[in-house]
């Protein structure tokens, strides 16, 4: 691999370095026919061609120029430095609830450099409360940062690392914690922490923004300003995600963290409860309360629990596919796996053999659907009949996410197959239900 | 006036729709038609921080209005990505095309590689919070009559929401042209006259039509000037929409422009200064107005309202018009308090009594505000926060008056004056949109554009000139109503050139005078007509008859408007038999002479706007020789 300097390779890294360029400079770049292009020398997209660079001229407009034979670049001096004055941060009231927010990546609120383009994420407090004044109006918020992570790169250790970082906070008696969080996979470490801090007396309130903070139309600072207020007053003690209800801003949903997963790509409406309805909506800042059925804040049911085992796979079955899958899982040690079936929970019948087993050898098998909407049930059919015989465990109503981040966290507890079987179906944070009400998915809004 | 004293230089922006089949960032079409799902959501925008802590003066202005922005999506023509819910998709390759196409007649000088870059504007008109524009050439000219123009820059960029409805709680905007593409060519700011303005806005407007690739029609053009005399600030007139208004809008700047000057070596002559201004204090004075015979002031006071007066020392006399009409300082101060603070707008004592404020009301104002013989004041009356903050924007102007004449956003009138919309938005706050990777203009990208040039309008009007045997004027009536499009369109479906031509200019024009809204007529609704009477449905004559009453009746179909009319073409059968009866007739009355005369006067009397002249000739003659032969 070529080393990269602000996004430039080979020649033309060679010849920025010559010419003793640094970004922000401000050079003159003569092409062979005398054409000349004045500007601020700008970093470059890390995957763009080579060959080019990139200047920002004097109108605040980016241009791309080909450094071809002939064309001359000079460094004409340092580009402006204009003075750092920030605005004064609003003043905390120690009398509001202490609120702790709590980063593990993505950048809920930033700011921009509009000489170079670069983003720079609040990473204190004090920088939070500059750029969302209206928390500072509703909690005394203490601001940290834990990790700085893609979600996609998370992994069961951090969502360990989260939960130790809450139950401090718990403990050291704040009212409510949010945790800023990458969209991607905010569902899977909400249902992580659902089970590892089962009872919470505070409300643990994960958050993220689907439009990135750098833009004024970001989803982040609403998003946020919701959290803040959920973690501060909520009634509830429940871990929950708090995002967008729909296109519009003034609608916040409060997902319970076992029944919501992202279901789509980019819309900020992206999260949605399943099988449930959220327990709470945030209407133009007012809580309207959804479910009677939550934890109470205050409770005295916390059972502080950590641990997850990485013995555990989630396998999405299609037509054709193979039962060696299973037997790869095998040879490689797990000691579970969620299957996501069709319809009311199934797989082909050439898996049954394969199923028992891995049943045989103490393997948990857990069957959701891949329906995502409803419930299993394996008595309605010959074959759903035959997978259930060989000892296939229906999970009942449960989302294939939260099947398989439960089954981490009891694998970490007990390895005896009949225990797994147990504990997976006992309900542990709202994780199973028993009834399942008709149209939970949403009917169109208007 | 004479523009080379004051120093008058003036730079032009024209705007223009692409009409390319996609839009610039999404695959929807750019023909909004109204027809799909309409859902409407809610947003707030709020200005990102700059890395430097500073507010911009343009986004403070929108922040403090805090709005709630309603958006309308019409499914049919816009997706996620309008909504800001999906990112954009890569730079339309058709519009950087018609661009690069422009820059070539232009002799402008692409760049190498395109950067799309974010520019922030949050009065809501992108739902973004910014709007995506990216320069694709730079340099160029055009010449008008021997002196050069230089070109700046040659941009694309994506069309902002349509506005719907405006009140100081909310905005309401339409979608739909969000994302279209928009060329935009930026001049220098050389241009010394009015006529020279306009002449050049005209020679870029041509040199746009030339591509035979951009929209037209109400909205698919906008003008921006920036004007400035000798010792004041940019202003710059957002959205002029004809080319009549130029000259009017730059010739009442300059004069605006003047006056202010004026006032400002007055103010100084007499001494005022900014802190003066500021030091001054709002002064509730409802009380004096407690039963007042002005209509306005009593409303707004039974509504729960307040009235302020605002002192400005030393403005005695300043506030109105010294010497131009319609030019006065008031005028600004009251749409800095509209602008501003909400209001309906102010009164100052220039112009009091009047109103139904009496001389008794000004003079309770005047001693409660210890005023003196050579300072003014200001009234407003409304809610109370907004008058505050209306009166703050006036202190804040008046102060200004004294220093500078400052630079400003403001909009066009249709009567050729202009109004204060907001500040000027500082250096601009422009960031790349890392979304969108560069798109590189390849050597043979330009080779293939340089090969493909389109002939000039000129070279193109006596081309076609010659080709259909009409006059050079009438083809440059049609490129000027812009409807060369319409009339090739209506000569290739078998239309006669002549009748077209002058339809689309003479006819429309006529309709016009007479009062009938026929540019409101969607074209598709003309050529359909025109279909039928190629295909002998009606006759041509009642082009004009059937166009008023689209007019009138924008929901009616054609087939509906024949109907109404009575203008379908009676069958065949019934056309012979009418003939025949005729001709017995006529050759019964004057059995020695050619009947073909009468004939056709008594048919077209009959028939005038249902059967074409021409086919109902061919008809007689057919007709004729068949009853001869036998
Ligand atoms: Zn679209």
């Amino acid at each position: 691999m070529v080393e990269s300097w602000q996004g430039y390779r080979g020649r033309v890294r060679e010849i920025l370095l010559a010419a003793g360029l640094d970004i922000g400079d401000e050079v003159e770049v003569v092409k062979p026919d005398g054409e000349v292009y004045r500007g601020y020398l700008m970093s470059r997209y890390e995957h763009a061609e080579d060959g080019y660079i990139v200047i920002k001229l004097r109108n605040g407009y980016n241009i791309g120029i080909a450094i071809t034979e002939g064309v001359v670049i000079r460094r004409v001096g340092p580009g402006p430095k204009p003075a750092f004055k920030r605005p004064e941060p609003p003043k905390l009231d120690p009398n509001l609830p202490h609120v702790s927010i709590i980063s593990t990546g993505g950048t809920i609120a930033s700011r921009v450099d509009y000489r170079t383009g670069a983003v720079k994420p609040a990473l204190t407090s004090e920088d939070l409360i500059t750029l969302v004044p209206e928390i500072a109006e509703k909690a005394y918020v203490e601001a940290e940062i834990l990790l700085s992570k893609f979600s996609e790169n998370m992994t069961p250790s951090d969502w360990d690392k989260i939960a130790q970082k809450i139950d401090e906070k718990i403990r050291s008696g704040y009212s409510g914690v949010v945790i800023s969080h990458g969209t991607d996979t905010m569902h899977y470490t909400a249902a992580a922490l659902s089970f590892a801090l089962a009872g919470t007396p505070i409300p643990v309130v994960l958050v993220g923004a689907q439009r990135s903070s750098d833009r004024p139309s970001s989803d982040a600072a609403t998003n946020l300003i919701a959290a803040v207020q959920i973690a501060a007053y909520a009634p509830f003690g429940e871990v929950v995600v708090a995002m967008h209800d729909w296109h519009s801003d003034n609608v916040i949903a409060i997902h319970r963290g076992t029944r919501v997963v992202k279901m789509h790509t980019s819309s900020r409406d992206a999260f949605r409860s399943v099988n449930a309805e959220p327990i709470a909506y945030l209407r133009n800042n007012e809580l309207v309360l959804n479910d009677e059925h939550y934890n109470k804040r205050g409770s005295n049911s916390y059972d502080y629990r950590p641990g997850f085992s990485d013995e555990a796979a989630l396998v999405k079955f299609y037509p054709s596919l193979s039962p060696a899958i299973i037997e790869y899982f095998l040879e490689r040690g797990f000691r579970g796996i969620i299957l996501e079936g069709t319809g009311l929970g199934h797989v082909a019948s050439n898996w049954i053999p394969t199923l028992r087993k891995a049943i045989e050898m103490g393997v948990f098998i857990g069957m959701t659907s891949q329906c995502r909407f409803g419930r299993v049930n394996m008595y309605v059919y010959d074959n759903g009949r035959d997978i259930k015989r060989v000892g296939v465990t229906p999970l009942e109503d449960m989302l294939s996410e939260t099947a398989l981040v439960k089954l981490m966290w009891v694998l970490a507890r007990t390895r005896e197959l009949e225990d797994v079987r147990r504990m997976m179906l006992t309900p542990i944070a709202g994780e199973l239900g028993y009834r399942t009400l008709p149209s939970s998915m949403r009917p169109e809004q208007t | 006036m004479n523009y080379e004293e004051l120093g008058l230089r003036v730079g032009i922006e024209i705007h223009r729709q692409l009409d390319t089949e996609r839009k610039l960032f999404c695959n929807c079409k750019t023909t909004p038609s109204g027809g799909g799902r309409i859902i409407e959501f809610t947003r707030w925008l709020r200005e990102t921080q700059s890395e430097l802590g500073e507010i911009d003066p343009a986004a403070r202005f929108e922040m403090k209005k805090m709005r709630r922005i309603i958006y309308r999506a019409d499914t049919e023509c816009t997706c996620l990505v309008e909504m800001d819910e999906e990112p954009p998709h890569m730079l339309n390759e058709e519009a950087v095309r018609i661009a690069l196409t422009v820059a070539k007649l232009l002799g402008a000088r692409p760049v190498d590689e395109i950067h799309v870059m974010r520019k922030i504007v949050i009065d809501g008109s992108n739902t973004t919070g910014f709007q995506r524009t990216c320069i694709v050439a730079t340099g160029g000219r055009i010449v008008i009559d021997g002196f050069e123009v230089p070109i700046q820059t040659i941009t694309l960029e994506e069309d902002a929401a349509r506005i719907v409805e405006s009140t100081p709680t909310h905005v309401i905007y339409d979608l739909s042209r969000l994302g279209i593409p928009l060329i935009e060519v930026s001049t220098a700011p050389v241009i010394t006259s009015p006529e020279q303005a306009v002449k050049t806005a005209y020679a870029l407007g041509k040199i746009l039509r030339a591509t035979r690739r951009v929209k037209r029609g109400i909205g698919t053009i906008r003008q921006d000037l920036n004007i400035s005399i000798r010792g004041t600030g940019i202003i710059e007139v957002k959205g002029v929409q004809e080319l009549d208004l130029i000259p009017k809008i730059i010739d009442y700047e300059a004069r605006r422009l003047r006056h202010l000057l004026g006032l400002m070596e007055e103010l100084k002559k007499r001494g005022i200064t900014p802190e003066n201004i500021q030091a001054e204090r709002p002064v509730d004075v409802t009380d004096i107005f407690a039963s007042t015979t002005s209509r306005v002031v009593s409303r707004k006071i039974s509504e729960g309202g307040r009235v302020y007066a605002l002192r400005l020392p030393g403005f005695c006399g300043l506030l109105r018009s010294i010497d131009d009409e319609g030019v006065r300082l008031g005028k600004d101060l009251s749409e800095y308090a509209k602008a501003w603070g909400g209001v309906e707008g102010i009164f100052h004592s220039d112009e009091l009594p009047a109103y139904g404020i009496t001389q008794k009301e000004v003079e309770a104002v005047a001693s409660r505000l210890n005023l003196k013989p050579i300072d003014a004041f200001v009234l407003v009356a409304d809610r109370e926060r907004e008058v505050l903050e209306a009166l703050d924007a006036v202190k804040n102007r008046a102060a200004e008056a004294i220093t500078t004449v400052p630079g400003e956003t403001r909009g066009p009138r249709p009567d050729g004056t202009t109004f204060y919309m907001r500040p000027r938005p500082g250096s601009a706050r422009m960031y790349p949109e890392t979304d969108i990777p560069p798109l590189i203009i390849t050597q043979s990208l330009l080779e293939e554009i340089a090969s493909n040039l389109p002939p000039t309008l000129d070279e193109l009007a006596s081309s076609l000139s010659k080709k259909h045997g009409l006059s050079s004027q009438l083809i440059w009536e049609l490129i000027d109503s812009e409807r060369l499009e319409e009339f090739e369109e209506l000569v290739g479906i078998g239309i006669q050139p002549g009748f077209a031509a002058s339809f689309l200019t003479e006819g429309y024009k006529e309709l016009r005078r007479e009062g009938y809204p026929v540019d409101e007529v969607e074209f598709s609704k003309v050529k359909e007509y025109f279909e039928l009477v190629v295909r002998g449905v009606t006759a041509k004559e009642s082009a004009k008859q059937v166009l008023s009453y689209l007019s009138r009746n924008p929901s009616s179909s054609v087939g509906e408007a024949l109907d109404k009319l009575g203008l379908r073409a009676p069958p065949l059968e019934e056309v012979v038999e009418q003939i025949d009866r005729l001709i017995a007739e006529i050759t019964s009355e004057q059995p020695h002479s050619d009947p073909t005369g009468p004939l056709m006067g008594r048919l077209m009397k009959i028939y005038r706007g249902r059967i074409d002249g021409a086919f109902l000739s061919e008809l007689v003659k057919k007709r004729l020789s068949a009853l001869r032969n036998r």
